[in-house]
């Protein structure tokens, strides 16, 4: 069954992708509400797929590289979606359901393993932890999206060009606002998961801080993130500079999400 | 569907043809009622505006018909040469062309301009002066109908007439992709140039209330603050009152840059960071155009602003590819409709005919009949009825069948040329 839901997710988000990517290049409202029903349904989908698949094994199952990018993509739809009814702003999609269709794909390439939960991640602490980073990566991916959609942009209006995306893509200011929100609320979610990970490291592995390369990689991620939302309050790191350091941010969260799971090793390791 | 548009745009004829052709709104309704009264037109419209002189008819016969409108064109030169003067200017649509050509003058595909909107509004107009003096009548109602839903279809789904096509609403355009939502925003006026002034109202229609004004003479300034309901402030000032505006117009006739680079790195900076909109429509320019490196600050000069013009019309043309295939499938209906709409008479007519045929020859039988009863005429009547019944009956199946079918109009001009149904030797 759980298979099942998760090949319509990711059909569902196919479609989207196309039909998002349609959008951009015609810009017919119809396709725009095509993705926007596509990717809504998926989502349902998945979401049913993320249920059927817990009450299955009897835990969240985020421990390989499948469930992780699966639990990932979900997300990333998850706030998208809630972004896109608040601000109405289909090119969005465009840009993101791309993402969000990479990772649920890659997910699907990755065979979910079969293996338990090891005791150590038997926790509630492990799903509080999962939860966190999860939702905080999510943000910081649509982040992302709109810091690429920015420069675009910006490129477009400093260059004066008025084509097809300047046609298409939303306000400089816009965009800087909702990156701006999106930053906020990916920075609480990270700062909580780094917090409940390191204080479940002190049940499980006796210590809060371990330099365990998940922990350094996050605590950078932090850091730069910190950074942006510091020096926008003090000296006005706005417009292309926040979005470049979004960009920077994105490649960090990546980084510590993947890259230390894939090629650093410790105690992250996907199963 | 024997319409025909007869007339000249600013496609085919220069101004000097078409002002002496153009209605003056006076004397069009005595216009209207001559047209009407022309022989061979059945229903009639005029559409006068500065870049279309267009005559709008539904006539007996296509060929004389347009003649007749040709005619009636020729005779407002009040001189003989008309059909040499006028005559190589004019258009003349019929049939299928003249749906297609007023569907695509109500979408603004054949004006001076792609997409603008005015043209809509006067055909609309001339539509309803029609109706007000009744020279239309079912055809050319249900075409005007049509010609300003098709024209709704085309603004709705294509984007002919979304980008602007001006430099002041260029300028609009490019606030409001930088700034979203202008209500906040506060637009400063560096000298006073006519174009500059058209901007600032632009921006003010799209929201924006707040206006700094600073010309060289304060005087000229507080002035043009008080129509803009802003504030004026002094030449010194300037580079001060530059910190609050979101968007610039310098338009001074000085020779030099007035807004220096230094300058709006300090400014900029003052900001916080937050973008200013630069424009520059002076010339020679009074900014500089190194500004534009600076982070946060967007300018555009004139020829910045005539080339998003330029780029913007360009869209719209390729836009009204889209709007070609919209309408010609909007022409397949009306001409279905038309042509089913021709069916009828002539199967109305074909019964007449046989009918007419049928009472003639029992009149010319009967007296040879006599000692027939009342009851036996009767039953020679219906016999005859049943046969010219049972006769009829497939044709008209057939026609009707084929009414809104490819070929109805040949068969239509069949059963007419066969049957001679119009009456001819």
């Amino acid at each position: 069954m759980e298979s099942l839901f998760f090949k319509l997710a990711l059909i569902g988000y196919a479609i989207g992708t196309l039909k998002g990517l349609l959008y951009l290049a015609k810009s017919r409202a119809f396709f725009g509400s095509v993705y926007l029903i596509a990717s809504s349904v998926g989502f349902a989908f998945h979401t049913l797929a993320l249920i059927a698949m817990t009450v299955n094994k009897g835990y969240l199952p985020v421990t390989d590289l499948h469930g992780a990018m699966s639990l990932f993509s979900w997300a990333i739809v998850m706030i998208f979606l809630i972004v896109e009814y608040r601000y109405r702003i289909l090119v969005l999609g465009s840009f993101i359901l791309p993402l969000a269709f990479i990772a649920i794909f890659s997910a699907a390439m990755a065979p979910p393993k079969t293996a338990g939960l090891p005791p150590a991640l038997d926790s509630a602490w492990f799903l509080v932890h999962i939860g966190f980073a999860m939702l905080g990566a999510a943000a910081f991916t649509l982040s992302f999206a709109v810091s690429v959609m920015y420069l675009i942009q910006e490129w477009n209006v400093k260059h004066h060009k008025a084509g097809l995306m300047f046609q298409r893509l939303p306000s400089l200011e816009i965009m800087d606002e909702m990156n701006y929100r999106l930053i906020s609320l990916g920075f609480i979610p990270l700062t909580l998961g780094i917090l409940s990970g390191s204080i479940w490291a002190e049940y499980v592995w006796g210590a809060f801080w371990s330099w365990d390369p998940k922990q350094t990689w996050s605590l950078i991620t932090w850091f730069v993130y910190a950074a942006l939302l510091h020096g926008r309050l003090t000296i006005g790191w706005r417009g292309r500079k926040a979005a470049i350091i979004a960009i920077i941010g994105f490649m960090a969260v990546i980084f510590t999400f993947l890259g230390v799971n894939l090629l650093l090793g410790g105690k992250h390791t996907f199963q | 569907m024997n319409i025909v548009v007869v007339g000249v745009s600013h496609k085919t004829a220069p101004v000097e043809i078409r002002e002496c052709l153009a209605f003056p709104e006076k004397s069009l309704p005595e216009c209207l009622a001559s047209l009407a009264k022309a022989p061979g037109v059945n229903e009639c419209l005029i559409l006068s505006t500065c870049n279309r002189v267009e005559l709008y008819c539904l006539v007996q016969d296509l060929d004389k018909g347009a003649q007749a409108v040709k005619e009636f064109l020729y005779q407002r030169f009040h001189v003989s040469d008309g059909p040499e003067k006028v005559g190589p200017h004019l258009y003349c649509y019929t049939g299928t062309d003249a749906v297609r050509h007023t569907f695509r003058v109500a979408s603004s595909l054949d004006s001076m301009m792609v997409g603008e909107p005015q043209i809509l509004g006067q055909l609309k107009e001339a539509y309803d002066f029609g109706l007000q003096h009744k020279t239309t009548g079912l055809i050319l109602n249900r075409l005007m109908k049509k010609a300003i839903m098709v024209a709704k279809r085309v603004r709705t789904e294509t984007k002919i007439s979304q980008s602007a096509v001006s430099i002041s609403y260029a300028a609009v355009e490019l606030a409001r992709k930088i700034f979203g939502n202008l209500e906040q925003k506060t637009v400063m006026l560096l000298g006073a140039g006519e174009m500059a002034e058209l901007a600032a109202r632009h921006l003010m229609n799209n929201g924006i209330h707040h206006v700094i004004v600073a010309t060289r003479t304060y005087e000229n300034a507080v002035k043009l603050a008080e129509e803009f309901k802003g504030e004026a402030v002094r030449w010194d000032d300037f580079p001060r009152a530059m910190v609050n505006a979101d968007i610039l117009i310098a338009s001074t006739g000085a020779p030099h840059y007035i807004v220096k680079n230094d300058e709006m790195k300090h400014v900029i900076k003052e900001r916080k960071y937050r973008p200013i909109f630069c424009i520059d429509i002076s010339v020679p320019r009074n900014i500089d155009p190194a500004i534009n490196e600076i982070d946060n600050v967007y300018l555009y000069d004139i020829d910045d602003l005539q080339s998003v013009v330029e780029a913007n019309i360009k869209e719209r043309h390729k836009e009204a590819e889209e709007a070609e295939n919209i309408i010609a499938g909007e022409v397949n209906t009306f001409l279905e409709w038309g042509s089913s709409l021709e069916m009828v008479p002539t199967i109305v007519a074909l019964r007449e005919k046989i009918d007419g045929i049928r009472r003639t020859e029992l009149e010319k039988a009967l007296p040879r009949l006599d000692g027939l009863d009342e009851k036996q005429i009767k039953a020679v009547e219906s016999l005859t009825n049943g046969i010219i019944n049972k006769v009829l009956h497939d044709p008209m199946t057939t026609l009707k069948k084929e009414a809104n079918g490819e070929n109805a109009a040949m068969y239509v001009e069949a059963v007419r040329k066969m049957f001679n149904l119009d009456g001819k030797e």
